[in-house]
C-alpha cells in the first residue's frame, strides 16, 4: 500500500512568454504522490502534462518558461523536505538524478551518442553517490541486469546506436534508477516504441517501481497504458486537471464530459467490428483543443462540452470531491 | 465470373541496396507478398516497426518499385510503365501522408496544393480546377476560404483534412492511407477516421489503410493482413481476426494492446526479445526467435500461408495451437 508523500504540488501556475504575453501553460495544479505509488498524468498536446514534469525538475525553457506560483514539496531520500520551486540550480542539479530519475520519451535523444551505454549510466553514481568509476561501471551492469538487458558485461561497453529502440529505452531507465530516487518521472516512455515492446517496458516499469517502493508520474496520451500502468490517474485539459481520482473509479464511472468524450472517441479492441457492420460512427468530440493564447472564458472544455450550459461560460468551475477521492471540475458532474 | 480486384500484388519482394558506400547488408524489407483488394474494399496493413508495411504502400501506389513480382492495377502490371503511362496511373492512384505537418508545403496556398495534381493531369480550365478544389475542401468539412490560406494556419487535424481532401480531388479509384491519423491527437483521430469510413462508402472508394493501431484498423478494414519482418503472417476478414486470430504473432501483437479496461490488467501475453533487424531476419518463419511456440522445424522452410477458413490463412507450420 502506498506510503508517505514523495512529491505533493500545490497550486502550480506556469506560464510561458509567447509573444511578449504571459501565458498560463499549467494553472493551479494541485497533486501527491505516495511512495509506491503510480499517478498518471493524461492529456492530448498542449494540456500542460509535460510542462507539469517540468516544473518539477526545474527544466522549463529558460527565460521563456517559470514557476509563476505555487509549491512543489520534495521529499528525498533523505527524508528531508525541500520546496522545488525556491531552489537554485546547484541545488537542483543535486536532486536531478539522485532523488529524481527521469525518463523521457526518445530514448535517442536523451542519450548520448559518444559515451558509453555503461559510462552515461556510472555517470549519476559518480556524481551523486561519489563512487569511484569502477564500482560504478560494476553498478551499471547490475542496473542492466535490474532492466532486463541480456548480455549486460557486452552491453555496457556499447554505444547507443548499437542497441535497439527498447534497449535503449531499457538503458535510459537504467540511468534514471542509477541513484535509487524517490520519484520516477516518466514522460511518454513508450510513446516510440512498437506494441510488443511496450508491453515489455510497462511491465518493467511496474515490476521495478513495486520492488523499490518508489513514487512514479507517468505522462501519457494512451488511455490504454493508463489503466495499465497507473493506481491513480488525472487528466488534464488546457493547463488544468479537470479529472482525477484512482484507475478504477475514473475508467468506469468518468465524472468529466472531456474524459468521457475521450474514452469513448477511442475505438475498443475487439469492439469496433460492431460498431463498423452497424455503420455506426466513432463517437468525437468536436472541434480542437483552444489555444492557450486564446482560452475561452469559464471552462475552457465548455465550447466543444455536450452538457455545456450558460453557467460554463461565466467562471471557472472548481475541482469538487464526488466521493471517494474522485475529483470533478465540472459543474454538472452530478448528470454525467 | 467474379469480378476482377482493382489492385492485386504477386510475390511482392522489395530489397534496399546497402547504404554505407555499398558495404553493409541489403534490406529485405518485404519478402513474397501477395493479396488482392477488391474494387469498394478496404484492407488493411497491421504491423510493427520494420514490417514492411509502408513499403507495400508505395510499391501500391508505383512511387517505388519492386525488386521483384507483380503489382496488377484495374488489370494492367504497373511495374513496367513508360513515364506517360505512370503519370495516368497517378492520377487513379492517391496516397495520404502520415505526417499532416511534412506533407504540406509551406509555401503554397491550400488553393494551389489541391490543384497541383490537376495541373499535371491537365485536367480542366484553371476556373474549373478551382471549382473541383472547393469542392475537394466540401467533402471533407473545411471552409471554401480555407483556398487560399497556408498550411501553418492550420491545426494537425485540419492539415490532415486538407491531405485527403488532396488526395480525393483527382477522383481516385484507389486509396493508400499510411497512418493517416497516427500523428494526430486522440480526441481528433476518431474525426478523421469517420471522415475516411464516410468518404470511403459514399464515394465507392477502394482504400488500402496501413496503420499499426489494430483498433483503427479494425474500425476501418473489412480484410486485414497482419505483417511481420516484410512477410504476411495472417490474412482474415476483419471479424475472424480479431474475434479468432490464429497466428501465435498475431494473438500476440492483440494481446499487447493496453486496454482500457482496468480489469483487464496484467492479463497479458508479453513476448520477449526484440524485433529482429530486417538486414538480418532470421531463417525459416521469421517470427520463430520470439516465438513461445517455435518448434526447431520451424528454422526450417518458410511457413506457406495456408487456408485456415474461408479467406482465413496463416504462415504457421503449427496447428495444434487452435
Amino acid at each position: 500500500m502506498a506510503g508517505l508523500p514523495v512529491i505533493e504540488i500545490k497550486g502550480l501556475t506556469t506560464t510561458f512568454r509567447i509573444g511578449g504575453r504571459e501565458v498560463a501553460a499549467v494553472r493551479d495544479l494541485d497533486l501527491t504522490i505516495a511512495a509506491g505509488e503510480t499517478l498518471a498524468l493524461v492529456g492530448e498536446s498542449g494540456s500542460g502534462k509535460s510542462v507539469t514534469s517540468l516544473s518539477i525538475v526545474g527544466l522549463l525553457p529558460k527565460g521563456i518558461g517559470r514557476i509563476a506560483s505555487g509549491r512543489l514539496m520534495l521529499r528525498r531520500k533523505s527524508g528531508e523536505t525541500v520546496e522545488l520551486q525556491a531552489l537554485d540550480n546547484e541545488t537542483l542539479r543535486c536532486i536531478r538524478g539522485n532523488d529524481i530519475g527521469m525518463v523521457f520519451q526518445e530514448p535517442l535523444t536523451s542519450l548520448n551518442p559518444v559515451y558509453t551505454i555503461g559510462e552515461q549510466i556510472a555517470e549519476p553514481i559518480r556524481i551523486h553517490l561519489g563512487k569511484s568509476r569502477r564500482e560504478a561501471i560494476a553498478d551499471a551492469v547490475r542496473l542492466l541486469v535490474d532492466v532486463g538487458i541480456p548480455d549486460p558485461q557486452r552491453r555496457v561497453r556499447q554505444y547507443p546506436h548499437e542497441l535497439s529502440g527498447g534497449m535503449r529505452q531499457r538503458a535510459t531507465i537504467a540511468m534514471a534508477l542509477a541513484c535509487n530516487p524517490a520519484l520516477l518521472i516518466a514522460d511518454e516512455p513508450t510513446t516510440a516504441l512498437d506494441v510488443t515492446i511496450q508491453a515489455q517496458i510497462l511491465d518493467l516499469l511496474a515490476k521495478l517501481q513495486a520492488e523499490r517502493g518508489m513514487a512514479m508520474l507517468f505522462v501519457t496520451h494512451n488511455l490504454g497504458v493508463v489503466a495499465e500502468i497507473a493506481d491513480r490517474v488525472a487528466v488534464m485539459y488546457a493547463g488544468s486537471i479537470v479529472e482525477a481520482g484512482n484507475v478504477p473509479s475514473v475508467f468506469s464511472h468518468p465524472r468529466h464530459p472531456y474524459t468521457k468524450g475521450l474514452m469513448r472517441s477511442v475505438p475498443q479492441l475487439g469492439e469496433a467490428t460492431a460498431l463498423k457492420e452497424a455503420g455506426a460512427p466513432l463517437q468525437t468530440i468536436a472541434g480542437s483543443v483552444p489555444s492557450l493564447i486564446d482560452l475561452p472564458p469559464g471552462c475552457a472544455f465548455a465550447p466543444r462540452c455536450p452538457y455545456a450550459i450558460d453557467a460554463c461560460t461565466t467562471a471557472f468551475p472548481d475541482l469538487v470531491d464526488t466521493g471517494k477521492g474522485h475529483a470533478s471540475r465540472c459543474i454538472r458532474w452530478q448528470e454525467i | 465470373m467474379p469480378e476482377e480486384p482493382l489492385l492485386s500484388v504477386t510475390h511482392l519482394t522489395k530489397h534496399f541496396a546497402p547504404v554505407a558506400f555499398g558495404r553493409g547488408p541489403v534490406v529485405r524489407a518485404v519478402e513474397d507478398v501477395s493479396f488482392e483488394v477488391p474494387r469498394g474494399k478496404v484492407v488493411g496493413l497491421v504491423g510493427e516497426s520494420g514490417s514492411g508495411k509502408t513499403t507495400i504502400g508505395r510499391m501500391a501506389a508505383q512511387l517505388i518499385e519492386p525488386t521483384s513480382g507483380s503489382v496488377r492495377f484495374d488489370g494492367v502490371e504497373t511495374t513496367r510503365l513508360s513515364a506517360r503511362q505512370l503519370r495516368q496511373l497517378h492520377a487513379r492512384v492517391q496516397y495520404i501522408f502520415q505526417d499532416p505537418f511534412a506533407s504540406l508545403s509551406p509555401r503554397m496556398t491550400i488553393g494551389e496544393i489541391l490543384t497541383e495534381g490537376l495541373e499535371i493531369q491537365r485536367v480542366g480550365t484553371r476556373a474549373e480546377r478551382a471549382e473541383k478544389a472547393v469542392k475537394a475542401l466540401a467533402a471533407v468539412d473545411l471552409p471554401a476560404d480555407a483556398f487560399s490560406r497556408y498550411a501553418h494556419e492550420f491545426s494537425g487535424g485540419q492539415r490532415q483534412r486538407i491531405g485527403i481532401a488532396r488526395a480525393l480531388v483527382l477522383e481516385p479509384e484507389l486509396i493508400v492511407a499510411d497512418e493517416p491519423v497516427s500523428a494526430l491527437d486522440v480526441s481528433i483521430q476518431a474525426q478523421i477516421i469517420n471522415l475516411l469510413r464516410d468518404l470511403q462508402l459514399r464515394l465507392g472508394l477502394t482504400m488500402l489503410f496501413i496503420a499499426h493501431d489494430l483498433a483503427v484498423v479494425e474500425y476501418v478494414a473489412d480484410t486485414v493482413i497482419v505483417l511481420y519482418l516484410g512477410r504476411i503472417m495472417e490474412i482474415a476478414p476483419s471479424r475472424a481476426l480479431y474475434s479468432s486470430p490464429r497466428h501465435p504473432y498475431t494473438r500476440a501483437l492483440l494481446s499487447a494492446v493496453p486496454s482500457p479496461d482496468p480489469a483487464r490488467r496484467g492479463k497479458r501475453q508479453i513476448l520477449t526479445g526484440d524485433i529482429p533487424s530486417p538486414a538480418d531476419p532470421p531463417s525459416g518463419c521469421v517470427f520463430r526467435t520470439r516465438c513461445p511456440f517455435a518448434l526447431d522445424a520451424c528454422a526450417g522452410p518458410v511457413p506457406a500461408l495456408r487456408e485456415v477458413a474461408p479467406g482465413h490463412a496463416k504462415a504457421c507450420i503449427r496447428d495444434d495451437l487452435d
